[in-house]
């Protein structure tokens, strides 16, 4: 069923799944902003986007209606304001750099997804098989790598926008993301440290971190999140950092920089930002689910083979242990957990007031660092203890 | 005035960290999650205007129909932001009012200008302006947005009046003390 | 004029205050001059004392004296001679000051009667307030705010009258507002010598009426809406017009004629509602002219001036004058310059300066009517003494410009300039004006302005700061009043434009030009324009005494024994 897939060329097929991403992401990206407004309106008392409808959408009984209160017709209003209104281009931009600006902005977004497992399947003899785009043994690294060339757009939409307020924000962005990246680094350590027993040959794939998690017995079971909460945490805390969600909203900013690193842009230029930011939180979310929360497992210590043998047991119906049924749920498993997280990014969002810019730089260097260092010493000598044993 | 130097109550670590505030927080934006909606859909929700709301400032006539101004100016010169401007006028002695004398000729109000204090309200010495329940004013030019004395009147429409002085004057004049 | 007498001065006590206060001088006044304020209604300073409001009433008393022996009886309390306090109240303003007369104005018994006054006068009159045109200056309201009780304990029916009696072309009465003072018959038995004014019936049946076929139409009528204490004398003119409490005053002159009384304009936001006397005891007391109160509204005629012409063509300013330039250039020598006697001291002075710099022939217009013996005097230009003082012409102006005339038809003259005087109305033919080419400076359009090559249209009384000359030569200031129409420009940055166009240089300011004055006119002595009393300031008239000027007799003027009472 597959292999028409895999016997096209390999060029066709990267554009194939260039193209999946690019489909699939934005509107999870215009999903998620709608689900901000939301978020915040009911956190806030209020009903929120309830007011667009599309003319003959109105007659269905009752399903326009509920669309109509859940807002959805909004985020096609704005995605098509977006696409048609007037691109402005402001006169004192350095215009190339400008322009090109959000389109970096994009590239790591997106190249970040494609890294990323996003489900697994079982093949005949039991094994589980990552469900991901470009199955590469760096895995996280190259997550890493290419999210942190996201910050170059910042700079240059800062540097090429020629205003101080910009200016300001993409000088703010490039620092923020250098202090916190080194806690976040420093934060996943010890689980590849765990996961990689001496003398095995060593991986950073997110697949194995996903596959660890799904072992037997009660360390095998356990989500990472129980077993190193303070590197859940640290890696949290530095994920909101590195994709400038609030409270360390310090490149928009717009109490004090009117929007930040954004403010000349507009139209769709600005949109591209806006999808960039949703999708850097996407990827984030992601890869937070599978280093900590156990990945497409349902449960700790209910893997996902042994849940699909069990719906198996219920009513022994064949297409439950058929691969595309397992890699749907495991997409819908791992989904589910990327969504709750992302809510959880909401839910702060609305509740924390944002930091002061030097109170961002104490908490990256004097706070997170030592933690994340002090964390990474424990676990190295506590692991070698324990395979030492 | 005295300065009182407040003592600074040092931290403890747990509140240094700031996780329990922060977490306190995020259970009061959760329990707000689930609570019903406080605001009201405007257009279609009205909201229920209290008495002793002051609106739109109004011209009122009395239950006969009698416009109850007599552009004595008074609204004119308390006016804060000076929105209303009146320009007086004479009733003509055959006019079934003729009692009353003055009438006013124009009667205008920049509800651009207006911050609806109600002064007016106050100083109308014939309670001939009210402010009353209209609250929503709006025009897309600033002509528009200028009452004149037939839209204060519409606006206004007709309020009971209790003490009809004027008809009194008249009657006064028609079996009075006459001579 | 003869010094009056020096009056002998008498101390009197008021309310514990010791002044020296003239004999005769009546309690109201007296007590002003120590700041005590005594109500009253029907007296007024410049009119017969009648004593029939009963507002001022008054304690009094009078140094205690031994009947047998004429000694003073000393009070052994304060070791001060007693003073004998007659028990029931006098009224003030028929009471004159005498020597160690005391008066108490601040006493419960005093307020009681001013209360009980107040409540009387109140029983009869309407509750019209709102409507009132006298609201905001009313002295009802006022001692209301003192002496009022802010509610009424009378039940019965108020008195019903006449709202709406037209006394005369210009005065309206509402009869329930009276309260029965009588200064308007007073004064137009005394002033206007026009008796025309009186009550009838009785009691609260009284009623102000003109005599059986007569009205109240002299030229002092609406000075009795002046005095009138509350609203029942209105202004036909002013009726409903416009609030007193928005309106601005400011000093001005009337400008009809040569007696120069002082007014004050009361305007609103660049528009002018009316004009009232200001008292000046030396010119014209408190009163004013009818026809000095419709002046006002020159400012806003349909034939204004707002266009500055050349060649009949709208032009800007420094054109016309540029234009005016050439004129002179093309006709040098050859220059007339009529200057007007309605023209301020200042314009006169600049006037001067032109014809000096084009060496022209200077020529006045004379307007002479019938002098009314009051406030308007035969001369109806305002102003012609300060082109004697000036020195813009040397003798009295004639009404017919038969001089310029000659010239003209010699061919002496190429061009004239007109500030403000209609050439054709001052007796220059069409022929005489077709041959020169005619400079007006003016305020409205007239036959000159029609024909005139170069127009510049200028400001009236009430739109610019000056001062006038009046018969008395009293140098008296008016000060703008509104701001000028859009399109004329004060005369004085006309005339010193017109100046410059020759090559001089004259101020257009009233600071520095007042400078240029004290300097180059010796009569003005000092004086300058900021300091120049609101009265006015007597000028030395020594140099001008052989003239024989035409006004007669008015208020506080009596002619030169020489001048010649000539009324054309």
């Amino acid at each position: 069923m597959f292999d028409f897939f895999f016997n096209l060329n390999p060029v066709i097929q990267g554009l194939i799944k260039g193209l999946a991403v690019i489909l699939v992401i934005f509107p999870l990206a215009g999903a998620c902003s709608l689900a901000e407004r939301k978020v915040s309106a009911w956190m806030q008392g209020r009903p929120g986007p309830n007011r667009a409808i599309v003319p003959w959408f109105a007659y269905v009984p009752f399903l326009g209606r509920f669309l109509q209160r859940l807002g959805v017709f909004h985020l096609m209003a704005d995605g098509a304001k977006f696409l048609f209104k007037e691109e402005p281009v402001p006169g004192h931009v350095n215009k190339l750099y400008f322009v090109l600006a959000p389109a970096l902005a994009m590239m790591p977004a997106f190249t970040t997804v494609t890294v990323v497992p996003f489900g697994a399947y079982f093949d005949g003899a039991g094994h589980a098989i990552p469900l991901v785009l470009a199955n590469v043994d760096v895995g996280l690294l190259a997550v890493f790598a290419v999210s942190s060339l996201g910050v170059y757009s910042l700079i240059l939409a800062g540097w090429a926008s020629n205003s101080k307020y910009p200016f300001l924000g993409s000088v703010r962005a490039s620092a923020q993301l250098i202090s916190y990246e080194l806690s976040m680094t420093l934060s996943v350590v010890p689980v590849f440290l765990w996961i990689n027993a001496p003398g095995t040959p060593g991986t950073m794939s997110l697949a194995k971190v996903v596959e660890f998690q799904s072992l037997p017995g009660f360390w095998g079971g356990t989500w990472f999140i129980f077993l190193m909460p303070l590197s859940a945490a640290i890696f949290l805390i530095s994920l909101f950092a590195e994709t400038n969600r609030q409270p360390f909203d310090m490149p928009e900013s717009e109490s004090d920089l009117v929007g930040g690193f954004h403010t000349e842009y507009g139209a769709f230029k600005w949109s591209l930002f806006f999808v960039a930011e949703y999708s850097h939180m996407l990827v984030g979310s992601g890869v937070f689910t599978l280093l900590f929360l156990g990945g497409w497992n349902p449960l700790p210590w209910l893997p996902l083979a042994d849940f699909v043998a069990w719906l198996h047991s219920l009513g022994g119906a064949a297409f439950v242990v058929h691969p595309l049924f397992v890699g749907v749920l495991s997409i819908a498993l791992f989904l589910g957990k990327v969504l709750v997280v992302i809510f959880f990014f909401m839910w702060v969002r609305w509740t924390v007031p944002r930091f002061r810019y030097d109170q961002v730089m104490k908490l990256g260097w004097q706070k997170l660092l030592p933690l994340a260092i002090a964390n990474l010493i424990f676990y190295a000598l506590a692991i070698a203890w324990v395979q030492t044993r | 005035m005295a300065i009182i130097p407040l003592e600074r109550k040092p931290l403890s670590l747990a509140e240094r960290t700031y996780l329990p505030a922060i977490l306190s927080g995020l259970k009061t934006t959760f329990a707000r999650l689930l609570r019903p909606i406080e605001t009201m859909e405007y257009p279609e929700q009205r909201p229920a205007i209290p008495p002793g709301y002051r609106g739109v400032p109004t011209l009122v006539k009395d239950p006969n129909g009698r416009e109850k101004c007599v552009s004595c100016q008074l609204c004119e010169f308390v006016c804060p932001p000076k929105a209303i401007r009146i320009t007086p006028g004479e009733i003509p002695a055959d006019a079934p009012t003729a009692q009353v004398e003055k009438a006013p000729q124009a009667f205008e109000i920049d509800m651009l200008r207006c911050i609806y204090c109600g002064l007016c309200q106050e100083v109308c010495p014939e309670e001939a302006i009210f402010l009353q329940n209209q609250y929503s004013m709006s025009g897309y030019t600033r002509a528009e947005m200028v009452n004149h004395k037939d839209r204060l009147y519409e606006l206004g429409g007709t309020l009971p009046d209790p003490h009809l002085k004027w008809d009194k004057k008249k009657a006064a004049a028609e079996h009075g003390n006459t001579h | 004029m003869i010094a009056p007498a020096k009056p002998e001065l008498v101390t009197v006590n008021i309310d514990g205050k010791e002044i020296a206060v003239p004999k005769g001088m009546n309690v109201i006044e007296a007590a002003r001059q120590v700041g005590v304020d005594v109500p009253h209604y029907c007296y007024h300073p410049k009119l017969t004392i009648v004593g029939n409001c009963r507002m001022c009433l008054i304690e009094m008393g009078l140094p205690a004296v031994d009947p047998a022996t004429k000694a003073p009886v000393m009070d052994p309390a304060t070791g001060k001679q007693k003073i004998n306090w007659i028990p029931r109240p006098q009224i003030g303003c028929a009471t004159n000051a005498s020597a160690g007369l005391h008066i108490r104005t601040q006493t419960p018994q005093v307020k009681d009667c001013r209360e009980g006054v107040m409540e009387f006068l109140l029983i009869n009159h309407p509750l019209d307030c709102p409507i009132c045109d006298q609201a905001g200056e009313c002295k009802l309201q006022e001692q209301s705010t003192g002496y009022g009780r802010g509610y009424s304990r009378f039940i019965e029916q108020k008195n019903v009258k006449p709202k709406r009696t037209l006394l005369g072309p210009r005065v309206m009465l509402d009869d329930e507002r009276c309260i029965l003072c009588s200064r308007c018959i007073r004064f137009s038995k005394e002033i206007a010598k026009d008796d025309v004014l009186g009550f009838i019936d009785r009691g609260s049946y009284s009623t102000l009426t003109c005599y059986p076929g007569k009205k109240l139409e002299n030229n002092y009528s609406l000075n009795t809406v002046d005095i009138c204490p509350v609203g029942a004398l209105t202004s036909t003119d002013f009726r409903f017009k416009m609030r007193v409490w928005f309106l601005k005053q400011t000093n001005s002159i009337d400008p009809e004629s040569s007696v120069g009384a002082n007014t004050v304009a009361w305007s609103r936001e660049g528009v002018i509602y009316r004009l009232t006397p200001r008292r000046n005891d030396e010119v014209n007391d408190t009163w004013m002219a009818d026809s000095g109160r419709v002046l006002y509204k020159a400012v806003t005629a349909a034939d204004r001036l707002t266009a500055v012409k050349v060649n009949g063509a709208d032009s800007a300013l420094d054109i016309a004058v540029h234009a005016a330039g050439e004129l002179f250039k093309s006709a040098a020598g050859a220059v007339a310059i009529v200057g007007s006697g309605r023209s301020t001291v200042e314009e006169q002075f600049l006037t001067k300066k032109l014809a000096t710099a084009l060496s022209a022939s200077t020529h006045l217009v004379s307007r002479v009517g019938q002098g009314d013996k009051i406030l308007v005097s035969a001369d109806r230009n305002p102003n012609v003494r300060g082109a004697l003082v000036t020195g813009l012409i040397p003798a009295l102006p004639t009404a017919q410009l038969a001089a310029l005339g000659t010239a003209i038809d010699a061919g002496q003259v190429k061009t004239v300039v007109s500030v403000g005087e209609d050439l054709f109305a001052a007796g220059l033919n069409a022929t005489q004006l077709a041959k020169v080419a005619v400079i007006y400076l003016g305020t409205h359009a007239n036959a000159t302005s029609g024909t005139a090559k170069v127009v510049l249209p200028t400001l009236t009384v009430f739109e610019k700061s000056g001062t006038f000359v009046n018969q008395q030569f009293r140098l008296q200031k008016f000060l703008k009043v509104v701001p000028g129409v859009s399109g004329a420009t004060d005369d004085l940055v006309v005339l010193s434009k017109l100046v410059a166009a020759t090559g001089g240089a004259a101020p257009s300011d009233l600071n520095p030009l007042w400078k240029a004055l004290s300097a180059e006119v010796p009569a003005l002595g000092t004086v300058t324009f900021a300091n120049l009393p609101e009265t006015g300031l007597l000028l030395d008239a020594t140099p001008w005494a052989a003239l024989s000027f035409v006004e007669g007799e008015t208020l506080h003027f009596k002619p030169a024994a020489q001048a010649a009472v000539v009324t054309a």
